[in-house]
C-alpha cells in the first residue's frame, strides 16, 4: 500500500515540473535564484520554466531554494526603504550561507545586481552570474546546441538592454552572443548598449503608477523596438518583459510581435 | 615697457585677482565639506586613470564626436594659450616685453605661432557654439533650466568673453608685428606670427605712437580679461574646467548598480536579529542621525562636489527616460538645485557665522517629491555625464529621507512594503506558493 502511494506520488510528480530543490546535506554546484517575478508573475513563470528545462537538459548540478527564497530587497532599497532592504538581505544571506552556497545564477537582473554588488558588504559573498552569461558559457562549451532549422532562423530579432544588466553591470556581449547562435536577423535598437533606454519599471516604478507626463516610458521604448521591424523583442529581465509586453499590446501588435526572454528563445531553439 | 607706476598697478591687480580667486575657491571647498563624510580614496591607480581618461581625455564627450572635437579645441587651446600668461605676468611685474623671446629664439616664434593658431581655432569654435545656442537652439542648451535667467546668460557670456580674449590676444600680436617691422624700441624681433600677420593691414597706416598705444591697450585689456575670467568661474558653470579633475579622481569606482550602504541601519537589523551582538546601551549612545537627505548638507561631500562641477550641458536630462516622456524630473535640475542650495547655505554661514535656519530645504523648496518619484534608477544620467557626476545618488538619498523619516510614499509602495515584510515578495501571494509554478 505504501509502495502504491509512493508510486502515485511519483506519478503525480512526473506530471509536474522536474525541479531540483535544495538538499540541506549537499550544496549544489550552482543555485538558481528564481526571484519574486519568476516565482509569482504568470508571464515570468514561463521564463523560469524555460530556464529550468534548459538546466535539466544540460544536466547541471543546480537547485532552487523554494519557499526559503525571499525578495532580495531591491524594490525596497530603490524606493528608499533601507530598513526593509537590510532585513531581507540579512535573512537571505543567512539562508544562502547556511546552505553553503558558492555560486548563484538568476534570471532577474535586479536580483543579480543586488546579490552580486550589494550583498558582499553585508556578509554575502558569492559568485553571481546572470542566466544569459550562463547560457553563453553552455553554448561555448558545446552543451547547448541549436537544432537544425531553429524556430528563429532568419527571423528579425531586436534586443533590449536592461538597465541593471547593461549600464549597472556592463554586460552587453553575452546576451548578444547567445542570440547570434540562432542564425536570426539581429537588429539593434537606436538606443542600445550603454545608451539603452529604460523600460520604465526600475527604481520600484513597477509597483506604482507612473508620474504625470506625456507618455509611458514603456510605450516610448516599445515604439522604438517596433520601429526596427523585428517580430521578436528579446529581453533579459522579467520586468522589462512585462513593460514591453504591455507596450506591444498598447500598439495592438501582440499578434505579430512577441516579447521573449533569451532563455525562452534558447529553450525553443536548442537540441534536447 | 611699463612705467614703475604701471608695474605697481599691475602687481596690485594681479595680487587682488589671485587673492579673490583663492578666497572663493576656499569657500567652495568649505561648502563641499559641509557634506557628509565618504571615503573615496582607495585604488589610486584607477582614480588617476580616470583623471587622465575622463577629465583630460574627455572620453565621455566623444559620444558626440563633432562636439567633442570642438570642445577639446577650446579646452586644450585655452590651457595651452595660458602658458603665455606666465610670460605676460612676468613681463608685467618686471616691466619688460616678451622677456622669453631672447632666451628661446626661434622656438619662441614657434610657440607664439602655436598659440595664435589655437587662439584662432578657439575663436571659431566659440562662434560655432554661440550659433548652436542661439540660432540652431540645440534643445538641451536652451530648454528647462537654461531657458532663462543667469544659466542662460552664463552660457553665452563665457563664449563671448573667450572670443574677446582671443581677439585681444591676436590684435595685440598684430600691432606688435607692425611695431617690430618699424623697429620700435623694446619691441623685440619675435615674428613672423602666422595668424596676427593677417590682421596687420588695419594697423599699418598708424603712427608708431598710436600703435604703441593700441598694443599697450590690448595688452592691458587682455590681462584684465584673464583676471576677470579667473574670478568669473566661481559664479559660473565654467567651474568645471577646474573641478572636472577632482571629480574624476573621486568618482565612485563601484558598479553603477550599487547603492551606498547605510551601516547604521545594517547594524540595527543585525542587533535586532542577534541581540547578543548589540553593544551595551551606553556604548550605543550615538548622536541621533537623519536617514537619507533632506537638505544639501545631508548629502555626501562628493554629491556637493558633483554639483559644483556640473557644466549644465543637459546630456543627463537628454538621456533620462522620465524627462523624455514628459515627467517633471530632470537630472540637470537636480544638480543645479543642489549647487544653488549649498551656495545659499554657504552664504548664510558667511553672513551669520554659523548656519541660521532659513526655513528652506533642498527637498520640497528646491526639488519636489514628484520629481523624485519619477526616477527609474536607470543610471542613464550617470552614464551620460562627461564629468563623472551622479545625479542618481542625490535622488536616492532624498528618497530615503522621504520614505524613512517622513513615511511619505505612494500608497502602492506602502502596500509593496507590507507585502515584502509579510509575504517576502512585493505582491500579495502566500510565501507557501513561491514554488507553486513547479506544480502546474
Ligand atoms: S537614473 Fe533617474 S534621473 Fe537618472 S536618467 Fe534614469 S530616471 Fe532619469
Ligand atoms: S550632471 Fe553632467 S550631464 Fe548633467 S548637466 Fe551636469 S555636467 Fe551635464
Amino acid at each position: 500500500m505504501t509502495e502504491m502511494l509512493g508510486l502515485m506520488i511519483n506519478l503525480k510528480e512526473d506530471k509536474t515540473m522536474d525541479v531540483k530543490r535544495i538538499n540541506p546535506s549537499k550544496a549544489p554546484e550552482i543555485l538558481f535564484w528564481v526571484g519574486c517575478a519568476g516565482s509569482f508573475d504568470q508571464r515570468a513563470q514561463k521564463i523560469t520554466k524555460a530556464f529550468v528545462e534548459i538546466l535539466n537538459a544540460v544536466d547541471l548540478d543546480y537547485a532552487i531554494l523554494g519557499k526559503e527564497e525571499m525578495c532580495t530587497g531591491d524594490p525596497a532599497r530603490r524606493s528608499g526603504n533601507e530598513f526593509l532592504f537590510q532585513m531581507m538581505a540579512y535573512n537571505n544571506i543567512q539562508t544562502l550561507n547556511m546552505y553553503n552556497i558558492k555560486k548563484i545564477v538568476t534570471t532577474c537582473p535586479h536580483c543579480f545586481n543586488t546579490i552580486k554588488n550589494e550583498y558582499p558588504e553585508l556578509g554575502g559573498e558569492y559568485e553571481v552570474i546572470h542566466h544569459t552569461t550562463l547560457l553563453q558559457e553552455l553554448i561555448n562549451e558545446g552543451k547547448i546546441k541549436m537544432s537544425e532549422g531553429g524556430a528563429f532562423k532568419g527571423k528579425k530579432i531586436t534586443y533590449h538592454d536592461s538597465c541593471y544588466l547593461g549600464r549597472a553591470n556592463d554586460i552587453y556581449e553575452a546576451p548578444r552572443k547567445v542570440l547570434e547562435t540562432l542564425d536570426a536577423d539581429l537588429v539593434e535598437l537606436k538606443r542600445c548598449r550603454a545608451n539603452g533606454l529604460c523600460c520604465g519599471a526600475g527604481g520600484a516604478q513597477m509597483f506604482k503608477e507612473e508620474e504625470k507626463g506625456d507618455k509611458g516610458v514603456n510605450i516610448e521604448r516599445t515604439e522604438e523596438a517596433l520601429a526596427t521591424g523585428a517580430t521578436t523583442i528579446a529581453a533579459n529581465c522579467p520586468f522589462c518583459i512585462t513593460m514591453l509586453g504591455d507596450g506591444v499590446k498598447n500598439s495592438d501588435k501582440e499578434d505579430s510581435v512577441q516579447v521573449k526572454d533569451i532563455a525562452e528563445i534558447i529553450n525553443e531553439s536548442m537540441e534536447k | 615697457m611699463l612705467t614703475i607706476i604701471q608695474q605697481v598697478v599691475f602687481v596690485l591687480l594681479a595680487g587682488f585677482s589671485i587673492w579673490f580667486f583663492i578666497k572663493n575657491m576656499k569657500r567652495i571647498r568649505r561648502n563641499i565639506f559641509l557634506g557628509k563624510k565618504e571615503e573615496l580614496n582607495d585604488d589610486k591607480p584607477t582614480r588617476w586613470r580616470n583623471v587622465l581618461l575622463l577629465a583630460m581625455g574627455q572620453k565621455k564627450m566623444f559620444k558626440k564626436p563633432l562636439v567633442a572635437v570642438m570642445h577639446f579645441i577650446i579646452y586644450a587651446g585655452f590651457i595651452i594659450i595660458n602658458i603665455e600668461i606666465l610670460e605676460i605676468i612676468l613681463d608685467g611685474i618686471t616691466g619688460q616685453h616678451r622677456m622669453f623671446a631672447p632666451f628661446l629664439g626661434g622656438f619662441y616664434t614657434f610657440l607664439i605661432n602655436c598659440f595664435e593658431i589655437l587662439a584662432a581655432l578657439v575663436l571659431i569654435v566659440c562662434v560655432v557654439f554661440l550659433i548652436r545656442r542661439n540660432i540652431l537652439k540645440i534643445p538641451r542648451l536652451v530648454t528647462g533650466q537654461l531657458s532663462m535667467g543667469w544659466p542662460k546668460m552664463d552660457g553665452n557670456l563665457i563664449l563671448i568673453l573667450e572670443i574677446i580674449l582671443m581677439g585681444l590676444f591676436l590684435k595685440m600680436n598684430a600691432a606688435d608685428t607692425v611695431l617690430q617691422a618699424m623697429d620700435a624700441p623694446h619691441y623685440t624681433q619675435a615674428g613672423p606670427f602666422v595668424v596676427s600677420s593677417l590682421l596687420t593691414g588695419f594697423f599699418e597706416s598708424f603712427s608708431m605712437n598710436t600703435l604703441i598705444f593700441f598694443e599697450r591697450t590690448f595688452w592691458w585689456l587682455h590681462i584684465i580679461g584673464i583676471f576677470f575670467f579667473m574670478n568669473y568661474l566661481y559664479y559660473s558653470k565654467h567651474l568645471h574646467i577646474i573641478l572636472a579633475f577632482p571629480n574624476a579622481f573621486y568618482s565612485r569606482l563601484t558598479s553603477m548598480g550599487q547603492m551606498t550602504n547605510m551601516t547604521a541601519i545594517q547594524n540595527e537589523i543585525k542587533y535586532m536579529m542577534q541581540p547578543e551582538l548589540a553593544p551595551t546601551a551606553e556604548a550605543a549612545q550615538t548622536e541621533p542621525q537623519r536617514f537619507g537627505a533632506k537638505d544639501a548638507t545631508d548629502l555626501s561631500w562628493k554629491s556637493l562636489l558633483d554639483a559644483y562641477a556640473c557644466t549644465e550641458c543637459g546630456r543627463c536630462t537628454d538621456a533620462c527616460p522620465a524627462n523624455q516622456t514628459g515627467k517633471k524630473l530632470s537630472p540637470r535640475k537636480i544638480m543645479m538645485d543642489t549647487r544653488d542650495r549649498i551656495q545659499v547655505i554657504g552664504e548664510n554661514i558667511d553672513k551669520n557665522g554659523e548656519f541660521v535656519d532659513d526655513g528652506k530645504t533642498l527637498l520640497n523648496d528646491y526639488i519636489t517629491v514628484e520629481e523624485l518619484r519619477a526616477c527609474t534608477t536607470c543610471n542613464a544620467c550617470v552614464e551620460e555625464c562627461p564629468v563623472s557626476i551622479e545625479p542618481l545618488s542625490i535622488i536616492n538619498e532624498l528618497r530615503r529621507y522621504l520614505v524613512m523619516e517622513e513615511s511619505n510614499s505612494p500608497t502602492e509602495w506602502n502596500l509593496m512594503f507590507g507585502n515584502i515584510e509579510n509575504n517576502m515578495a512585493p505582491w500579495k501571494f502566500s510565501p507557501d506558493d513561491r514554488d507553486a509554478w513547479a506544480n502546474d
